[in-house]
């Protein structure tokens, strides 16, 4: 092994490699708080591995940005996780950045002849914030479309430059197809290459002249393999488990709902940020947009200079401490205030049961349009009309047809089932009829519909019943109902003796209700009670005499006076009917 | 600044060195396996998309013994989409009906000899003519095959394959004979229409199997 090793030293002179890089002497020896470079070192690191993963099944473009981030989080074995490790560590890296810029200047290892170094970390810094914001948008949901667009007008805003700048920056003059292009070259490309280069130059630096130390004279001197280097670890393992905690806690990352533009969606940008957003509540766009940040960026590039006295040195973290109480309280003002807001809170439960509803119908696929465009197209759907032009008098199985509770006392039929044999069965129990779930709270609760249903079907002999149970059948096979297709062809000689009872004696509907080629007009007809065509013909107008005529109660012609569209009556009208 | 000193405990050092390694093995392992685990996940998917039938053509679209080239339009699965896409192609040829009457009980093996759905007693004239649908990717490495019409054969151009209009190859080159798709005889007898199981087999295996 070791002639081994002798031979590979000789052709490369790895030996003076490895030695050179673990054992550099720190004076004074290892300490805790040298450890926040290594641990940026090592979120980077799982940056790359992971960002590179994920690379292999993201697709930039508006179409399907948002569906392969659903299929890495949904669908892929272990994709959630994945997802989770990156943005995870996105996050936390803001904290370590923050940590490792608080030691150096408390430390005065910003100091001669750190200067230099100092500036590469602090461009760092910037390239870091910069693979933040540009990530952020590459889901291409709600949270990451509308944060980076104020962060776009904000960039546009910048004095003589800042129209060309935001045209390049997302690579038109609206949002689209570029916009994901470029901020994914950046993302992926350009800022990483970037880092890559300036984090050489950066361990170089800091090679070159050594650690600060805090206190040379504490302890003895060490050097930096193994002693550091354990505590770099420990570190990083710490990191770690906090990342691999939030990961777990939420499988993984957020995804909101596809961007949509035309949504009154409310913009926040990611947590670090937040506390500009406040400030710009407080001071005009400009000053809270440059002027601030601007200068204490200023202050900071010029940290090393103003640090060469003692007074500057505390000053500089004086600024420090400031800048980060003053952002700390911003944000948690901001966050509390979104706590407190109800309209904040409810167009964000909004937000949310889009996002769910729309990862619900992804599991059948999306079509080439894209995950909004299949969101929207259930705007329409037959449950959507119901609650928003049905539920404020019927109800569906008790609920608004969307699962949520009626807001108004109900005032016409249960639409559940209707034309079914069940609903029928219902319909003509006497108690049933005059209750709340069928005509309890309409005109027709005294009228003659439910003194005949009184009078006939209340406590009914063995073969009444099964003769009613005939009628029933006949009625609902009026609808052709898909879901009762097997049992109407079953029960087709039934159907036939049903038909007879109905203008029989016993029962006498034809003696109100006209039913195929007999009856008297002076009730709703019967004949094909429940088809689609009868029930696009009552939403169309209740009032016609062919329906409830004069006796109609409250229900509008949705038809007739243009409340609703053709369409939307056959998509209501479908939807009642199980189609 | 005084130089650093040997570590008193060699036993000590050996920890720290030994913790060190260990840490940073399990902080490397996390990220790279749940990498691998993504990158690895096309593999045991489950097949999703093809496998079911559809209407290719009508029989009185086919000219007896001439091959013609269908693309086949169908609902496509691709990992997170739905669409309706081209999912392939299908050469059909119907049969050329043989008149004289000698002929008419030929051995159904020479006729199709990469598969007959009719049962072998049943005489090759009966009422309905026999329609063939060939996959159009060429059994050796997946090449499209075409019809030549001067040489009356199905012929792949990246290999020099060569198959007869039955489908029978007239070469080593291919390892097996056109793969022959199945075709509903139940529509075709009753309707008239052509509709045809498109799916795909392994290339470069003797064996017709699922690919």
């Amino acid at each position: 092994m070791k002639n081994l090793i002798d031979w590979l030293d000789n052709r490369t002179g790895i030996r003076d490699l490895v030695k050179e890089g673990l054992y550099e002497n720190i004076p004074g020896g290892s300490r805790w708080r040298y450890v926040w470079g290594s641990t940026l070192m090592f979120t980077l690191a799982v940056q790359f591995i992971t960002g590179i993963a994920l690379w292999l099944a993201y697709s930039p473009s508006t179409q399907t940005a948002w569906e392969s981030v659903y299929y890495i989080q949904y669908q892929m074995t272990g994709g959630w996780f994945l997802r989770g490790l990156h943005h995870w560590t996105a996050q936390i890296m803001t904290v370590l950045l923050v940590l490792h810029l608080m030691q150096v200047v408390i430390d005065g290892a910003y100091k001669a002849p750190r200067e230099v170094n100092f500036w590469f970390g602090v461009i760092l810094l910037q390239l870091v914030l910069g693979l933040s914001l540009t990530g952020y948008l590459l889901p291409w949901d709600q949270k990451g479309y509308w944060a980076t667009s104020v962060a776009t007008d904000i960039m546009g805003s910048t004095p003589l430059i800042g129209e060309w700048l935001k045209q390049v920056v997302i690579g038109g003059h609206q949002y689209g197809h570029h916009t994901i292009t470029r901020f994914f070259a950046l993302h992926a490309g350009v800022l990483p290459a970037s880092i890559i280069a300036l984090t050489v130059g950066h361990i170089y630096l800091f090679r070159r002249h050594g650690v600060k130390a805090k206190d040379p004279y504490r302890a003895k001197d060490e050097h930096f393999w193994p002693g550091q280097v354990l505590k770099d670890a420990v570190a990083c393992l710490a990191v770690l488990a906090v990342v691999l905690f939030f990961v777990i806690r939420e499988h993984g990352a957020h995804l909101g709902s596809p961007a949509d533009p035309a949504s009154a969606y409310q913009a926040r940008p990611d947590w670090y940020f937040l506390s500009l957003f406040q400030l710009l509540k407080y001071v005009p766009q400009f000053v809270g947009a440059f002027i601030i940040p601007g200068g204490v960026m200023i202050l900071v590039l010029l940290m090393p200079l103003i640090g060469k006295w003692e007074l500057g040195h505390r000053f500089n973290i004086g600024l420090l401490v400031a800048v980060l109480s003053g952002a700390g309280a911003l944000t948690w003002v901001s966050i509390d205030q979104d706590n407190n807001d109800p309209k904040y809170k409810s167009d964000m439960a909004k937000a949310d049961a889009d996002a769910a509803l729309i990862k619900k119908l992804a599991e059948d696929g999306i079509p080439p349009e894209g995950a909004l465009a299949l969101l929207r197209a259930q705007g329409e759907s037959g449950p959507k009309l119901f609650a928003k032009h049905c539920a404020s008098c019927h109800a569906y199985g008790g609920n608004d047809g969307l699962g949520n509770k009626l807001t108004d006392e109900q005032s016409a039929p249960d639409l559940k089932g209707f034309a079914s044999r069940e609903h029928l069965t219902e319909l003509f129990d006497p108690e049933k009829f005059t209750s709340a779930k069928f005509f309890g709270n309409t005109k027709h609760e005294g009228g003659k519909m439910a003194n005949f249903i009184d009078d006939e079907f209340s406590d009914l002999d063995d073969a009444t019943k099964e003769d009613l149970g005939k009628v029933i059948m006949a009625l609902s096979a009026e609808a052709q109902l898909p879901t009762q297709a097997q049992a109407d062809t079953r029960d087709a000689k039934l159907i036939i003796e049903g038909r007879e009872l109905m203008g029989s004696e016993g029962f006498s509907c034809t003696d109100c209700h006209t039913f195929r080629r007999s009856g008297k007009p002076k009730a709703p007809d019967l004949t094909g009670y429940g088809s689609r065509e009868w029930m696009m013909g009552i939403l169309h107008d209740p009032g016609h005499d062919r329906f409830y005529g004069g006796k109609n109660d409250r229900m509008p012609a949705f038809g007739k006076d243009g409340k609703l569209t053709q369409e939307q009556i056959e998509t209501i009208a479908n939807w009642l009917r199980g189609e | 600044m005084s130089e650093p000193k040997e570590a008193p405990n060699e036993d000590r050092r050996q920890f720290i060195k030994g913790a060190s390694c260990a840490i940073g093995c399990a902080i490397g392992l996390v990220p790279m396996l749940a990498a691998v685990r993504v990158v690895l996940d096309p593999i045991g998917r489950e097949r999703v998309g093809g496998g079911s039938f559809t209407l290719l053509a009508n029989l009185d679209e086919l000219q007896p013994g001439k091959p013609v080239m269908v693309p086949v339009v169908a609902e496509k699965r691709d990992k997170w989409s739905i669409s309706e896409s081209v999912i392939g192609a299908v050469w059909l040829i119907r049969e050329k009906l043989d008149t004289d009457p000698a002929n008419q009980e030929g051995s159904p093996d020479d006729a199709n000899p990469a598969g007959d759905s009719r049962s072998p007693d049943e005489p090759a004239m009966k009422a309905l003519p026999h329609v063939t649908a060939f996959s159009s990717v060429c059994p050796h490495l997946g090449c499209f095959v075409d019809f030549r019409e001067n040489e009356n054969d199905f012929y792949c151009p990246c290999h020099n394959s060569k198959f007869e209009l039955t489908g029978k190859r007239m070469n080593d080159t291919p390892p097996r004979h056109m793969d022959e798709l199945e075709i509903d005889t139940d529509k075709l007898r009753d309707t008239g229409e052509v509709w045809v199981k498109y799916e795909r087999f392994k290339t470069n295996t003797s064996d017709k199997l699922p690919g």
